[in-house]
């Protein structure tokens, strides 16, 4: 077994195992006993952690300082990028630092538009997009040099992630821009909430005969509905996203009290399910605002113990 | 074209106060073609300013002229005579007219009567939409002719990226996703092929990162 980093998402998925990531969103302040506290239910139970890069727009701890934070209890950062908020410039330095501080595994995205939110008037970077940021993480790794040129000493070793929607339109370009992804360089993938699980399917089939799953570890995304209101807000609201009318029902149709754990148990069946789908390497579990939930999610899934590799 | 639209008469009777004599000054260019700053919206916002100041008790005598490029040194020039009489001048052009004018007279306090806003072309009566960014380096070649640098809110060579709903963009349900646009285009001209390579991170050089531009033609030097 050939590993380019040190991550342990890059050994877990390389010995074959069904990988785990988890989500730490960054608090609306510097304590860092706020990062702690989320992570804390993590530890042991994911083989990396996604810490988000200001996500919906909003100013949060940065990604790289919550990842060190999350690095020093014993779990694996999966440091978030965006390019809505620096140019090139910026995103090297803050990979060289990453790297010089043990991140080893990243995740690179385009990022909200600022106008989601509570800085809407701030200017709106993107010098480059999340294809030429992966490719630039690539070059910075496989070649040891700078966009720029300039040879980089002591070049960055990321495991290098991307996000992908299944569901975002027009559908027939979804699989094509995974595979530009792919072709950019990324090592493995993060799919965006999946709750139309047929949609899905056909999604895995188009990806694994154009042979991206051979090229790639594809992660499934999957979040929980913790009530029959948050199957509705994330069938309507939130834009790229598919909650299938019969999901929000089965939701709904349970009693209040009993509709979080109506949501995890079509989680659980969600992930027994997706382990049978060819070309499908682990899954991401998004508990947003719900991280102590995660352990008994995971037993639940029987995803645990994660393996030590 | 160049497409602007009229400040607010308060926010422009703030500049104008101080003054008793003044030229409004329309172009006879782009914000003539967008109802915004030509002879026509001259002449409404001389009588607008009038009957503002006269409300307030204030006389302001205002002389109005449309030149047919504020942007022109040829056609500013033609102000060399009259300016002196004016307080000031209230520039209805663009920003490039106002700069042109402030660059020619020195010592005369100018104002912008409208704001700025993009290159863009007319979609139907009373609308414009954004189309250039001008950055320099052209890539509507491969992009069936839509451009992912004006038109997509992320400014994405390789998109569409996740928000992309219904042939509509995550910011707005009024805005197209450019992506959508360019990958039906392709499809249209059977490029499809050119979706599917990578663009490359664009040198912003030639757009207005790389400091102020200036286009020098050394065939037609004087």
């Amino acid at each position: 077994m050939e590993l380019k980093t040190d991550s342990n998402l890059e050994k877990v998925l390389r010995a074959g195992h069904f990988a785990v990531t988890g989500e730490v969103g960054p608090p609306r302040g510097s304590d860092p006993e706020a990062v702690r506290e989320k992570a804390a239910h993590l530890v042991g139970k994911v083989d990396a952690v996604n810490i988000t890069d200001c996500q919906t727009a909003m100013v949060r701890m940065s990604s790289w300082a919550a990842s060190l934070i999350c690095k020093s209890m014993g779990l694996e950062p999966n440091y978030q990028m965006v390019c809505r908020d620096r140019n090139r410039i910026a995103m090297q330095s803050d990979i060289l630092g990453a790297y010089a501080m043990g991140l080893n595994t990243m995740l690179c995205l385009s990022g909200d538009h600022p106008s989601f939110g509570d800085h809407p008037m701030a200017s709106n970077v993107h010098d480059l997009d999340s294809i030429q940021l992966i490719q630039m993480v690539r070059g910075m790794m496989d070649d040891g040099k700078f966009q720029g040129g300039a040879e980089i000493k002591r070049p960055p070793k990321m495991f290098i992630g991307a996000a992908a929607n299944p569901f975002g339109d027009p559908f027939e370009l979804r699989v094509l821009r995974l595979a530009k992804k792919v072709a950019a360089g990324a090592d493995f993938i993060q799919t965006q909430c999946i709750y139309n699980m047929q949609k899905f399917r056909d999604y895995m089939k188009m990806a694994v005969d154009k042979g991206l799953h051979e090229k790639t570890y594809i992660l499934a995304g999957v979040t929980p509905l913790k009530s029959a209101g948050m199957a509705k807000y994330m069938a309507t609201k939130v834009p790229g996203m598919d909650v299938p009318d019969d999901v929000v029902k089965r939701i709904a149709s349970a009693p209040k009290e009993k509709q979080a754990e109506e949501g995890i148990k079509f989680l659980c069946e969600q992930i027994e399910e997706m382990r049978e789908i060819e070309g499908v390497a682990g899954i991401h579990l998004m508990a947003i605002e719900w991280e102590h939930k995660v352990p008994e999610i995971l037993e639940q899934a029987k995803c645990l113990p994660r393996p030590q590799v | 074209m160049i497409t602007a639209e009229r400040k607010p008469i308060e926010e422009i009777m703030e500049y104008v106060k101080p003054y008793k004599k003044i030229l409004l000054l329309g172009c006879n260019e782009c914000v003539t073609v967008c109802y915004a700053g030509g002879r026509k919206e001259v002449g409404i916002l001389a009588s607008a300013l009038s009957m503002a100041f006269l409300k307030q008790g204030q006389k302001v005598e205002i002389d109005e002229l449309t030149l047919e490029r504020q942007c022109d040194p040829e056609y500013v020039e033609e102000l060399a005579r009259t300016i002196q009489q004016y307080d000031a001048v209230c520039s209805m052009a663009c920003g490039c007219g106002v700069q042109t004018i402030a660059g020619r007279y020195k010592d005369k306090p100018v104002y912008p009567m409208v704001n700025t806003k993009f290159m863009g072309a007319s979609e139907r009566q009373g609308v414009w939409a954004e189309r250039c960014q001008g950055c320099g380096d052209c890539v509507l070649a491969f992009t069936g002719g839509i451009c992912p640098v004006a038109r997509c809110s992320k400014r994405i060579f390789n998109g569409p990226c996740g928000g992309s709903s219904g042939g509509k963009c995550e910011i707005d349900p009024n805005v197209d996703c450019a992506w959508q646009l360019i990958w039906d285009r392709l499809k249209a001209l059977g490029r499809t092929d050119l979706y599917e390579r990578i663009m490359p991170a664009k040198d912003w050089r030639a757009a207005r990162d790389g400091g102020p531009r200036k286009i020098v033609r050394e065939d037609l030097l004087a």
